[in-house]
């Protein structure tokens, strides 16, 4: 499949927009990507013909609804490569879907001593629910480090596994360093030694072609904005074995099948783990974003992308006094660096006048920080839309920065 | 000069720039004057908690006046903090806690007042002001 770039851009209306009165950059894509015309006019045609509450009514509307957001549930399954649509839960994001496991599985199989395994380069929405669930298990969690590249090395891994491992939580691809992990090598092992893995797939999906069923991983979790879609929608992909043995996450509306004051039973899956009316414009909208990514074709915008991160790394390594953090064989396009000795602050507020989204700071993974012995990086993240000539502007922009503080 | 007089004063030099390069390479000179804290201050409960960069502020009392001190690893942000400390330092108490800030919107700083700016500004005026209160209330009971 080709790849238009010039097509591409003029799918998402933002790009046309000017900051500083200069044609935006936006190279912020790890936090959230900008939305393709497509998505947009999901949401507003959603609300201007179809709005309803779903799985409720028998009314034309209502079901019309629920049959759109149902279908989405199978697109979803089918783009990931999920056995069955049952296994699909729909959520906030990736963080719920995270928080969801932790506290319904890992509440369940975690006993006092035993261990829960991430890595270094974890967000720290793959860190913190498993550090409250150790605190609240007297559990232990355990740390594999990462190189100085910013790689997890197979042998260190295995080092720490052992009959205490209880869940191991791993980021299919981190959102500071971009190091995409051997994901599935880690998976196999784990299975080996009878240890679950969460995926933590949120700055993977919109970059990588994902299969759960090739991974054969026991849960993945991802974000729609993320990925072009809206915001405040996220998916956990759960083994159906799982799913049926874990207890409900959230309770109340749709996931219950009968209810009296003495009694509740639950629904079946997926509506046992989807409280509450959900989001369905986002859902709806993610479904759009998703068609999207089908069309433009996953592996012509992995292409695209590496093309994108190897110039700019050629272009950004050439520069006197830049360092760079993450060099990992594998990476999506992320840059994450420093210029000399300027503090990351300094250096985004001046990029950031030539109208260049950049993200300065810890980028929510302070331990990865810490591990380097830095504040923060400037961190350039691409996405399907953004050019060479973009990534020119960024290395005019450093320039700038190193004369005002050099 | 009373806050006022200095909040003009530092309005009319901020004039003088035509863009934003110059208007930061002010500030960044700004930074390189500001009254630095002494080493031993610069510990956590010195430090104005925010995510981005480091600002550590120091206050203290001589003749009903407040003195300021400050630093900061960034250096945009040593500017600004200098000069509020220009603003502020050397002024009385109630004046201090009475003053209002207007000159950072004239100047074309108020991007640095939005709370996503975790270094905000208006961290740091909070802290000063809470240090006039303080000062204010200490000898109020003496």
């Amino acid at each position: 499949m080709s790849f238009d770039i010039q097509k591409i851009r003029s799918d998402f209306p933002i790009l046309n927009r000017k900051v500083y009165g200069k044609p935006l950059v936006y190279f912020d894509n790890a936090a959230t990507t900008q939305k393709p015309r497509a998505v947009i006019d999901r949401i507003t045609d959603y609300y201007t013909n179809e709005n309803c509450n779903i799985h409720r009514g028998v009314h034309h509307l209502s079901q019309a609804a629920t049959t759109a957001f149902e279908d989405t549930r199978e697109q979803i399954a089918r783009f990931i490569n999920a056995s069955k649509k049952e296994e699909i839960i729909i959520t906030k994001g990736t963080t719920e879907s995270i928080n969801l496991i932790a506290s319904s599985f890992g509440r369940d199989i975690l006993q006092k001593g035993d261990e829960v395994l991430i890595t270094a380069m974890e967000h720290h929405s793959n860190l913190v629910p498993w550090q409250m669930l150790c605190f609240e298990k007297e559990a232990s969690l355990r740390v594999v480090p990462f190189n100085d590249k910013g790689e997890i090395e197979m042998s260190a891994y295995k080092d720490h596994i052992n009959d205490k491992t209880r869940i191991i939580a791993l980021a299919h691809v981190s959102n500071t360093l971009g190091t995409i992990n051997p994901v599935k090598e880690m998976i196999q092992y784990a299975h080996g030694k009878n240890v679950p893995v969460l995926i933590d797939g949120a700055q993977a999906l919109s970059h990588l072609k994902v299969d759960v069923s090739d991974l054969d991983c026991d849960f993945y979790c991802f974000s729609g904005h993320k990925a072009y879609g809206p915001m405040g929608v996220g998916v956990l992909y759960a083994k159906e074995k799982h799913l049926e043995a874990m207890p409900p996450y959230q309770t109340g509306g749709e996931m219950v099948e009968s209810v009296s004051f003495f009694e509740t039973t639950f629904n079946v899956l997926p509506f046992k783990f989807e409280a509450g009316t959900p989001n369905v414009e986002a859902v709806l909208g993610m479904g759009a974003a998703i068609k999207y990514l089908e069309e433009t074709g996953m592996e012509s915008i992995e292409d695209y992308e590496d093309d994108l991160l190897a110039y700019g790394t050629q272009k950004l390594k050439k520069i006197e006094g830049v360092q760079l953090y993450g060099t990992a064989c594998k990476k999506t396009g992320v840059l994450s660096f420093l210029i000399d000795n300027i503090h990351p602050y300094d250096a985004g507020t001046i990029i950031d006048k030539f109208s260049i989204a950049v993200r300065t700071g810890h980028h929510c993974a302070q331990p990865v920080m810490d591990r380097f012995g830095i504040p923060g990086t400037i961190r350039a993240s691409f996405a399907m839309y953004n050019t060479k000539e973009e990534i020119d502007q960024l290395v005019e922009a450093i320039h700038q920065v190193k004369k005002m503080f050099g | 000069m009373t806050i006022k007089e200095i909040q003009e004063q530092i309005i009319t030099e901020f004039g003088n720039f035509d863009d934003w390069m110059d208007r930061y390479n002010h500030l960044i000179d700004m930074g390189k004057s500001c009254p630095l804290i002494d080493e031993k201050y610069k510990t956590k409960s010195f430090l104005i908690s925010g995510c981005q960069s480091r600002v550590w502020l120091h206050a203290s009392m001589s003749d009903g006046e407040i003195i300021f001190t400050a630093d900061s690893d960034a250096v945009i942000t040593k500017g600004i903090v200098n000069l509020l400390i220009r603003v502020f330092s050397k002024q009385p108490a109630d004046d201090i806690i009475a003053a209002d800030i207007a000159f950072i919107d004239e100047i074309g700083l108020n991007e640095h007042l939005s709370p996503t700016r975790s270094n905000g500004l208006m961290s740091m005026i909070k802290q000063m002001k809470l240090y006039a209160l303080a000062f204010k209330t200490k000898a109020a009971n003496q």
